[in-house]
């Protein structure tokens, strides 16, 4: 069933390369049939999932591919991945359903976004190394051609500059993949039995070399702080629906790839370095935050708010595997809570990148002060983008509260000192959001934008289906939690 | 004389002088007759050598000739990809006044890059050199009008004659130290004779096959060929004295006293060298072609590194195979691209092409992420097993840098393909035909599916063995 869901958009992006004689509308509703089927898929799976069972991996799924090494085509989830997945499916439908400048090839366009949702399902249901960096470069591929041949401006500088970085990041990723599977005898790619043997427990340096290649890999991919300067790049250029799969998705297979390997499989190793580990997520933290706070241009602010969110999922993640006993309540809700941050980040931010794209189809520009007083003039834009910069900045009854909330919890109890300057990032958050909205909604209405329109339908459906989920999560949780938690209880212990 | 252990050999001799003799007696437009007689040739090779593959490894004809795994595996990728170029060459050359006799020339450097890999005797792996080398002139400068190839040729041919010099005093100096040029006796007959006199005599042979793999000092020809040979021979240069040479250098340095010659750090010290040229060099050249050649250089790098892991790991060998397989079938559907639109070579010209060609676009946007070792293609199976040979051996800093050599690579890669998707001229491009396509077809097919099948490919490969 999963192997379906992650091969069906493949099957579907084909199918659109191969046809000739579709139309733009056709093309679209194929695509999002298509994105859909893996949505389905995985609500049947949420719903087999058992969050109370003993096992770490449910619905696994095993295939020979080359045994001389102890590769296996191997899928699964458990709580961690299940939400991330589903909330990749969601996100994809939302991409594709939201109306694209396919600037003349809407095949195209749609086969690489089907394409680019295989890849991102494979890697977050997958149970083998060798699997999950196969999709971690096809990833990189599938937004490389989104971004070079849909973006805007300089795109093809920022595609080279997306690629290259995290071909980069992924390649280390690759040789500490290999030091960590050497180790074991015989050689396995396998996850669940790396996660159990600790292969390079007791090593000390080659561990530690190990480790530093894996935070490297994925830490360019998050990004954090100091590896974050492809973003502000790619998302600019990158057409809309693109830039929502890139904040919402790619961005999460870095957080969601140090909690599957280094945290789970070197955990000696991460704990003895997760307080650096967490000062580099307080300084994304601040640091996304302030620059946000200094961009003029919306969709390079959103972006920015990015390393920002993805900094308090480093540090929920630090916190986690900050101790390799003790205060196990604490770090279990520390990792539930980074865990929720990137699904709540990948809902909120998703939406405010769709959001950034009606104003390009609109009137082709980013600048916050070339716009004001819009409110009056487009009130359900404004509602939609109102509710998500809330949510953004953490009000309580939204998504982003309830993550960021058991992150600060956890964490308190791990590092104290961490989660107290942690939090200052919170309120630079909200200065800027409520400044983008003042700037942008309020005040006077410049004539040239007297003809503004308000969202279209499938906008206002694909907005409201998010940011719905958003208000959800805020304020009935319990659903998502119950079977994040069981993943974070598994893997860190009782 | 164990004749049947020649067998496949036998048949490419066969097929190359049938295609000479039929040639010689057909006008000009039938000239192409010699392909299909050249496939026939290979495909008769290919299927006796698989026959001998699946018998024990034995050395043969006393002991000149290895057939072990090592040899057939090679010999039946040298002719897989020579059946390639065979496909490439009928309608790059149909208003050649000599196209006949391409084919058997094509055949006989085939032959003489298997004798490489098979070669257990100094002299049999010179005479194989040669063999391979000799037509490669040929081929290099077969435009003999158009001054670009005849200064490929040139360039090659003068470089060819150096080396092969050079590693002819170094076979000269191993028979005096060894008192025989078998392999076979070598480990005996080599222990305790003096460090110096044996490290220069190896380096000497060294440099003689590093002109046949392109790796440094003696590349220079490479770029050159790449950019003026005829396209299909390029491909084929480019490609196939590589096999044999990978193999004999393999060969012939696993029967060395190791205590004698300490030649992992040298080879390593190559292959870096040798992959960090290739990748810089290639970054700034305007020229698709040259790019690819240089870009054939790097890969030789990351061959080399299987070398380095030889007798440390027990992936070393298969390794190299599988990498020469997914170089072989990655750089020929390279060029077959190239050929197919003619030989357009000026890296403005494929600005667009996505749209006027999108197949073609496409598959030479495959072949060189396959280079760059994206999976799941071939080359990324090919490079990941280089890598673990080449950390199980204890170089993990070659792998390393072999990494940040393939982020270097993948610059000037994208440098050709973001042009044809991202450009936007379109004008329309004239392609070749039915022939040249189907090997693209091909090769491009290999590179897709290979690394899928690269479980049973590695256990195929994982059962050879170097002899002696």
């Amino acid at each position: 069933m999963l192997t379906a869901a992650i091969f069906i958009p493949l099957a579907g992006a084909l199918a659109l390369v191969a046809t000739r004689d579709w139309t733009a509308r056709a093309a679209r509703a194929f695509a999002v049939a298509v994105a859909a089927v893996p949505l389905v898929l995985l609500i049947v799976a949420w719903l087999r999932f058992d969050p109370g069972a003993g096992e770490l991996f449910q619905l696994v799924e095993e295939v020979e591919w080359i045994p001389t090494l102890g590769v296996a085509y191997r899928v699964g989830v458990d709580g961690i991945a299940l939400s991330l997945a589903s909330l990749t499916a969601l996100l994809f439908v939302a991409a594709v359903a939201f109306p694209a400048e396919h600037q003349g090839r809407p095949r195209q366009y749609y086969a690489w976004f089907l394409f680019l949702e295989m890849a991102s399902l494979g890697l977050f249901l997958a149970l083998d190394l060798l699997v999950f960096y196969v999709f971690f470069d096809l990833s990189l591929v599938g937004m490389y051609f989104l971004i070079g041949l849909w973006g805007h401006g300089d795109s093809r500088r920022a595609a080279l500059k997306f690629f290259v970085y995290t071909l980069a990041g992924s390649l280390s990723i690759l040789l500490a993949i290999l030091g960590l599977v050497l180790a074991t005898d015989p050689m396995t790619f396998d996850m669940a039995a790396l996660i159990e043997q600790q292969p390079l427990a007791g090593t000390g340096a080659r561990a530690g070399f190990a480790l530093l290649g894996f935070l490297l890999g994925f830490g360019i991919k998050t990004p954090v702080v100091p590896f974050h300067t492809w973003l502000p790049a790619a998302h600019v250029e990158a057409p809309a629906p693109a830039s929502t799969i890139l904040a919402g998705v790619l961005l999460k297979m870095g957080t969601f790839g140090i909690i599957r390997i280094p945290l789970a499989m070197l955990r000696e190793s991460f704990a003895e370095y997760a307080f650096f580990i967490g000062v580099v997520g307080v300084v994304s933290i601040l640091y996304g935050a302030l620059v946000a706070l200094g961009q003029d241009n919306l969709k390079r602010r959103i972006a920015y708010t990015s390393v920002n969110h993805m900094g308090y999922t480093i540090l929920g993640i630090a916190a986690a595997g900050g101790l390799l006993t003790g205060s196990e309540q604490a770090r279990q809700l520390a990792l539930t809570g980074a865990t929720v941050e990137m699904v709540a980040h990948g809902l909120i931010t998703g939406a405010l990148f769709l959001i950034t794209g009606s104003f390009w189809q609109r009137a082709r520009d980013y600048e916050m002060d070339h716009y004001g007083g819009l409110a009056r003039q487009v009130p359900m834009l404004t509602g939609a983008s109102v509710l998500a910069s809330f949510a953004s900045l953490g009000l309580p009854g939204l998504a982003g509260f309830v993550a960021e909330f058991q992150i600060f919890v956890g964490t308190f109890a791990v590092f104290p000192w961490l989660a107290a300057i942690g939090l200052l990032g919170i309120l630079i958050t909200a200065a800027l959001f409520l400044q983008l909205l003042q700037r942008v909604f309020f005040g006077e209405l410049p004539s040239r934008w007297s003809d503004l329109s308000d969202l279209a339908g499938s906008e206002a459906a694909t907005l409201g289906v998010l940011l719905a989920l958003v208000v959800l999560i805020g304020v009935f949780p319990r659903w998502l939690l119950d079977v994040i938690a069981s993943g974070s209880r598994l893997l860190l212990g009782s | 004389m164990p004749i049947p252990h020649i067998v496949p050999q036998i048949a490419l001799v066969v097929g190359a002088m049938l295609a000479l003799v039929v040639v010689i007696f057909l006008p000009r437009r039938l000239q192409a007759v010699g392909a299909p007689l050249a496939l026939v040739a290979l495909a008769v090779a290919v299927v006796t050598q698989a026959d001998l593959a699946a018998g024990e490894g034995l050395l043969t004809f006393d002991r000149l000739w290895a057939l072990d795994g090592a040899t057939s595996s090679a010999a039946i990728i040298i002719c897989v990809a020579t059946g390639l170029v065979v496909l490439l060459a009928p309608e790059w050359l149909r208003s050649d006044a000599r196209h006949g006799e391409y084919y058997p020339l094509l055949l006989l450097s085939a032959l003489g890059a298997i004798v490489m890999a098979g070669a257990a005797d100094l002299n049999e792996l010179m005479i194989g050199l040669l063999m391979a080398t000799v037509p490669g002139y040929v081929l290099a400068s077969y435009h003999r009008r158009s001054a670009l190839s005849a200064e490929a040729g040139m360039k090659y041919f003068l470089l060819g004659g150096l080396t092969n010099s050079l590693m002819l005093i170094g076979l000269t100096i191993l028979y005096g130290l060894a008192g025989t040029t078998l392999y076979a006796d070598f480990p005996s007959s080599l222990a305790q004779r003096p460090t110096a006199a044996l490290v220069a005599a190896v380096g000497l042979v060294a440099v003689g096959l590093a002109f046949e793999l392109g790796a440094a000092p003696a590349h220079a020809w490479i770029p050159d060929v790449a950019e003026g040979a005829p396209a299909p021979s390029a491909a084929f240069l480019t490609v196939v004295p590589k096999i044999g040479a990978f193999i004999g250098l393999a060969r012939l340095l696993s029967v060395l006293p190791p205590e004698a010659v300490g030649w992992r750090p040298l080879v390593a010290l190559l292959a870096a060298v040798t992959m960090t040229l290739g990748n810089l060099a290639a970054l700034s050249q305007e020229d698709v072609r040259r790019v690819l050649g240089w870009s054939s250089v790097s890969q030789t790098g990351y061959g080399l590194m299987a070398i380095v892991a030889l007798g440390r790991s027990e992936l070393a060998l298969p390794a190299l195979l599988f990498f020469l397989l997914a170089y072989a079938v990655a750089n020929i559907a390279a060029f077959g691209v190239v050929t197919e639109l003619r030989g357009r070579t000026a890296l403005s010209d494929y600005a667009g092409l996505s749209r006027s060609r999108p197949w073609l676009a496409a598959a030479l946007v495959l072949a060189m992420l396959s280079l760059v070792g994206i999976p799941p293609l071939v080359g990324f199976a090919a490079k990941l097993n280089l890598f673990v040979a080449t950390i199980e051996a204890g170089y993990a800093w070659l792998a390393a840098l072999a990494v940040a050599n393939t982020v270097v690579s993948l610059v000037y890669y994208l440098r050709v393909a973001a042009p044809m998707y991202f450009g936007t001229r379109t004008r329309p491009v004239a392609v070749l035909g039915q022939s040249a396509a189907t090997s693209v077809a091909l090769a491009v097919g290999g590179v897709l599916v290979l690394g899928l099948l690269a479980g049973p490919l590695l256990s195929a490969f994982s059962g050879a063995a170097l002899l002696p």
